[in-house]
Order: C-alpha cells, then sequence, then structure tokens
C-alpha cells in the first residue's frame, strides 16, 4: 500500500515535505525568537525520538526538526503541546499541533532585554502581534527589531516594525561635552549640532536611534516615555523582485502598528490572486498590482494616528527587478 | 532628642518644614536611564517623604542641589549686569554619611580655599543636612576604607520603619517641626554601614615619579573620555565658564558656569591651541592622583570619600577602586 498522505494539510499543520520520501521536518515557531531555555531539552528529545537528531535553526528565528517520519506525526504534535503551551501560540484543537504555517513566525532582534541600543523589548512586541495574527494561513512576515540598525532585517519583512525614541533634552543638565553630537556623527545621520553651548536637533534629520540617550553623561538626553516605531512595509526577498520595506509610518505607536497588520489581512483577502501557487502571494504583489493608495484606504481604516506620526502619502519601492527583462 | 512620626504625621512634618525649606532627597527618575525602560536615581525638590528612595544609593550625588549642573553667574546688557537672586528658602538636603563627608571636600574648595565662592556659600549657609542611613553596605562603596562610613555632622536623622519614621534631631529649629507634626518620643539610633563588600587600600608612596607608571598607559587605552565619573562623582568641583550671547540681541546675554570633567575634550584646552593633557591616560592618572595625593598634600586627607558611583557608572567597567588597590599593591611589591 502506497503512502497517502494530504501535503496540503501537512503543511499547513506546519510539518515540511523534505527530498526523501515519506521523511519531512517539524516547524516549531519561537514569537520574538525568545523561549524559556527548557524548551530546548523538548526539541531535542523529539529530534532524538522522531528525528535524525539534527535541528535546524531556522532563519526566522524557530527549530526545524529533520528527518521525521510522516506517519510520526501525530505522536510528534502530541510531544509538541508542552511547547507551544510555554510558548502560547494560540491553537485551536489542543494536541493537534500547529493550526496553520503561512503567517510565518515573527521574528525579533535581541531587543531592550539584553542589548544598550535597543529602544523597545522587542519579543514581548513579537509575541502580542503573533497572539494578534497566529493562526492564520496568509503568507505574512513580520519582524520587531529595536533599533534603526536593524539587526532583525525588518526592511525584508511585508511588516518591518522598528523601535524609536523621541530625545527629550534638558538644557539645564547639559554640560556640553558634545558626546552626544559627536555620537550621533559617528554612528548615526548627524543630526545634532551646539548653538551656544546648547545642543539643536534637526527633527527633520533625526531617525530617533537614541544613540544620543546612550551617549550622554549627565542624563540631560533621556527617551521618551513613549515608545515610538517606524513602519517599513513590503520589503521583500524572492525571485522576481527583492527589495527593502520603504517607511510608511514613522513616529507611530504600537496599537495603530498592530491595527494597520490585522486591516492588512482584510485586504489580502479582498484582493489576493485567485491564482495564487498554494494560495500564497507575497503582500507587496499585491499592492503592486492594485495600487498603493488602495492599499492605504484599507490599512488606514479605523486608525486615528497620534499628531506626530509621520505618514508617507506616497510610498514607492524599487529593488532589483528579475521579472521584466526583456520586457 | 529621638522621635516616631507615622506616615500621615511625617507628611504633616513635610508640609510644614516645606513653607520654609526647599526639601532635596534622592527620586526615582523613571524611564531615564541611558537604556531603554532603566531608571536613574538623583536629585530633586521633593513634594513628599514618599519620593524618596531609601533602599539603592543614588546614581548622581546630592552635589548639584549646591553645585546646579548650569548656574547663571550674571546677565548682561551693554552696560549693566546683573546677579540672579540667590535661594529663597533655606535648603534641606537628604542624603547618607559618604555624601555628607563629601560635602566637607565642597566647602574646603569652594569657602577654605583662598576666598570664598559667592555663589556657592549663599546656598551653602541656608542648607541643612538630613542623614540617611545605611543599614546595609551598599554594592561598590568603600566608605569604610576612607573613613567615611559614620558621621556626627547632621542635623536630622531620619529613617523609615514600619509604616512611619524614626527621627533623630541634632538641630533645635528641626526639632520643634517634628513635635509640631506631634512626634512620639523614641530612641533612633542612625545605621552606619560597619563593613562594605569592597575594601580600598591607599598608596603611600605616590609622588612626581608615579606619572610615568605603565598602569596609566593601560586605563589610557580602556577610557572612552566620557566623563560620567567625574559628573556621578560627589567631590569633584571643576567648573567651565560659559558666555551666552542671546541669538536675537547679541548686545545682551548671560555668562554661566557649567559643570567640567577632567576626561573630557576641552579641559586643559588654553589660549593659543595647547593642550596639557591629550592622552586619556594622562587625564585618568590627573582624576585619580587628585582624588587620593594632591588633595590630600593640600588639606590633609584624601579627597574621595569611598561613594563607589565612579565604578558603577563607567560605561567601560572601569574600577577607580581597583586602580588604586593595584598602586597600593605595586608598593607593597616594590
Amino acid at each position: 500500500m502506497g503512502m497517502d498522505i494530504n501535503t496540503k494539510k501537512l503543511k499547513k499543520n506546519a510539518f515540511r515535505v523534505s527530498k526523501v520520501r515519506g521523511i519531512g521536518a517539524s516547524r516549531i515557531r519561537v514569537p520574538g525568537g525568545y523561549l524559556d531555555a527548557r524548551i530546548l531539552g523538548m526539541v531535542q528529545e523529539i529530534a532524538q525520538t522522531y528525528g535524525n537528531g539534527y535541528v535546524h535553526l531556522t532563519t526566522r528565528q524557530g527549530f526545524e526538526i529533520e528527518g521525521i517520519r510522516f506517519e510520526d506525526m501525530e505522536a510528534i504534535n502530541k510531544k509538541l503541546q508542552p511547547i507551544i503551551e510555554m510558548l502560547e501560540i494560540n491553537q485551536t484543537e489542543p494536541g493537534t499541533g500547529y493550526p496553520a504555517s503561512g503567517t510565518r513566525n515573527i521574528s525579533a532582534c535581541i531587543g531592550s532585554n539584553v542589548c544598550p541600543f535597543a529602544n523597545y523589548n522587542t519579543a514581548k512586541l513579537a509575541k502580542r502581534i503573533e497572539k494578534e495574527v497566529f493562526p492564520n494561513d496568509l503568507h505574512f512576515k513580520i519582524a520587531c527589531t529595536g533599533c534603526s540598525n536593524d539587526c532583525a532585517k525588518a526592511r525584508m519583512h511585508d511588516f518591518g516594525i522598528i523601535g524609536m525614541t523621541m530625545p527629550q533634552y534638558d538644557p539645564a543638565r547639559c554640560v556640553s561635552c558634545q558626546a552626544c553630537i559627536k555620537g550621533c556623527r559617528s554612528l548615526s545621520v548627524d543630526a545634532l549640532r551646539m548653538e551656544n553651548y546648547k545642543i539643536l536637533r534637526d527633527t527633520e534629520k533625526c531617525i530617533g536611534c537614541g544613540v544620543c540617550v546612550t551617549k550622554c553623561p549627565t542624563r540631560a538626553l533621556t527617551r521618551s516615555p513613549k515608545k515610538y516605531y517606524k513602519l517599513a512595509i513590503m520589503g521583500r526577498t524572492g525571485k522576481k523582485n527583492p527589495r527593502l520595506g520603504k517607511d510608511f509610518l514613522v513616529w507611530a505607536d504600537e496599537d495603530n502598528i498592530v491595527r494597520i497588520i490585522l486591516n492588512t489581512y482584510k485586504f489580502v483577502r479582498e484582493y489576493i490572486s485567485p491564482d495564487a501557487p498554494a494560495g500564497k502571494e507575497h503582500i507587496g504583489y499585491i499592492i503592486d498590482r492594485v495600487g498603493f493608495e488602495e492599499y492605504k484606504k484599507w490599512a488606514l481604516d479605523g486608525v486615528e494616528l497620534m499628531p506626530e506620526t509621520i505618514v508617507n502619502q506616497c510610498v514607492y519601492w524599487d529593488g532589483i527587478h528579475f521579472d521584466n527583462k526583456g520586457k | 532628642m529621638d522621635y516616631r512620626l507615622s506616615s500621615v504625621q511625617a507628611g504633616e512634618l513635610f508640609e510644614k518644614l516645606s513653607g520654609a525649606y526647599d526639601i532635596y532627597g534622592p527620586a526615582l527618575f523613571a524611564g531615564t536611564g541611558c537604556f531603554a525602560d532603566t531608571d536613574v536615581i538623583r536629585y530633586k525638590k521633593l513634594r513628599s517623604f514618599d519620593e524618596i528612595v531609601w533602599d539603592r544609593k543614588s546614581d548622581y550625588s546630592f552635589k548639584e542641589v549646591l553645585l546646579p549642573v548650569n548656574e547663571t553667574l550674571f546677565y548682561y546688557t551693554e552696560d549693566e549686569t546683573k546677579v540672579p537672586k540667590g535661594p529663597q528658602k533655606e535648603i534641606l538636603i537628604f542624603l547618607r554619611s559618604c555624601d555628607l563627608h563629601a560635602v566637607k571636600r565642597l566647602d574646603e574648595i569652594y569657602l577654605n580655599n583662598g576666598f570664598e565662592d559667592f555663589y556657592y556659600a549663599r546656598i551653602r549657609r541656608r542648607t541643612k543636612f538630613a542623614l540617611m542611613g545605611c543599614r546595609e553596605t551598599c554594592g561598590s562603596g568603600f566608605c569604610v576604607s576612607m573613613g567615611t562610613n559614620r558621621t556626627e555632622e547632621y542635623d536630622l536623622y531620619m529613617e523609615p520603619e514600619d509604616g512611619g519614621f524614626g527621627i533623630g534631631c541634632c538641630l533645635e529649629e528641626l526639632e520643634a517641626y517634628v513635635k509640631a507634626a506631634g512626634g512620639e518620643k523614641a530612641s533612633v539610633s542612625p545605621a552606619f554601614a560597619a563593613e562594605n563588600k569592597e575594601k580600598v587600600t591607599l598608596p603611600r608612596k605616590l609622588s612626581n615619579e608615579s606619572f610615568t607608571k605603565e598602569i596609566w598607559k593601560e586605563y589610557g587605552s580602556r577610557c572612552i573620555g566620557c566623563g560620567r565619573c567625574n559628573f556621578v562623582c560627589p567631590t569633584c568641583t571643576c567648573f567651565t565658564m560659559q558666555d551666552i550671547f542671546y541669538r536675537d540681541n547679541e548686545k545682551a546675554g548671560e555668562r554661566r558656569r557649567v559643570w567640567a570633567s577632567c576626561q573630557v575634550d576641552g579641559f586643559t584646552d588654553i589660549a593659543g591651541g595647547i593642550t596639557f593633557r591629550k592622552d586619556q591616560g594622562d587625564r585618568f592618572r590627573f582624576k585619580v592622583m587628585h582624588k587620593i595625593y594632591d588633595y590630600e598634600k593640600r588639606f590633609g586627607y584624601p579627597m574621595c570619600v569611598g561613594c563607589g558611583r565612579c565604578d558603577d557608572v563607567c560605561p567601560e567597567y572601569i574600577s577607580y577602586s581597583n586602580c588604586v588597590n593595584r598602586l597600593a599593591k605595586e608598593e607593597e611589591l616594590a
């Protein structure tokens, strides 16, 4: 009797079909790449019991347990249950593994848990977004990065959330040492200068990276109590037209970013190509087809932005085109 | 006399004291640290005793109350100058024993070092000190080594206990306020740290010969010259002058004195473009030797009070206390 398996169902259940017949891989999502170390032991156990003993650390910060046999999928799903629960992944039925795989793991840089440059807790936001968007079959890639260094490569995602801070300046604490000016010049965008021994910030140039704050020795420059984010959209890799995401919102807040992501799911459901292979079409290509104006209408539906938030009314992407050669 | 106040009574005490005093103490400035979601404890004019952080050492010292980071010395027009008003009220500062010993160092520099500094003196004369106890040693302080762990120079002692406060009064004027707030007689003895985790031995044979030690080169290669160690230090007293010409009317302006750091570029620049201590190692040597050698040669006791703040704040993990111990060790081995 031949092996009779619904591969569409299998993939949706976060397994992968491998090169070797009858053998697949089990994919574990870890929002923000942040996990209780005990989970490592559980992954190890599954890999040694059902796999070939090897695990791939995926580019999206999950695990992929190699060399598992399709007939063990049910047993593996049972073994995955404590991992799913510890990571608080939304699930439809306990013991049945992951209910979807289209919306990918939300990845993040290490963020303010550890990194001195990070402007926010990236893992926490990744987890919040995961809770809001998963499970979903639509192909969305979202990444959270702590500052404009973008170590998470957020600009290569459909949604790249880049942490910002609005520098707060108390001239009464400033000693004119110029550490902020030098720091901004050498590490960032040279947005600061001194006049009458006090610091002036070019608000057009400032990218809210927070370098000036980390350099200030007297706490004359501090972070804003409010957390700010840049939302870069529709970056992507791929065969046709890889490109970096462009800024849609600057100085935006967390709640509205989540709302825009959820609105985008509605937009995609409306406009995704019926011919999309395996129901998978990068959002960026849909926007390329439908037009940014239409996308913007959907994205900003019900969104009330803070007065300081800058909305780029027209977003144009470039990138490398492999899809129109000879046309 | 010693007293006990309930928290309600302490609220009344604060209210009454505020009529005559601006009260300063170490308070939490949430989210204002160098890194995201980190806090800073530094001095502010208090609105209540509840704002005081009792269980941790302040990151910045009390010195900014007596020596503002920026202080306008006078305003000028084309033909006149005007000195801004001094403090309008008495001042009460909450601080710990090490910091109270630092007051003596500031006084030495600003009051007894040749002539009296007008600006410092007018604030200092109106200042009283409320001692905060140290039931346990802080992590980085070495007050015991520096002999600054105990003091009797305070005007008031206060510590939180069982939802209220224990208060020791040394100054009658302040005691009257405590009594008026309904203070019950009690027995309160100030808590002083008897032992520190950090212990420091001072080198005793420093001289101009010490300038060429290899150790300075090592620290010179590590120090980034940010000046944090100076700015948090309760005994660093250096300032620079800034003349500001108002942008909209350059015929008027003001002269300020502003905190300066011997580690930061520009400190030893003089007319003609000469810089005396270009090398970061020379600057570090200057700082350390000033704290434990030069000052003592002039005034008879070391400048450093062993609060440990410079060790806590250095982004390059340079430990001043370890440097001092290394210097002492070198002498021992020599």
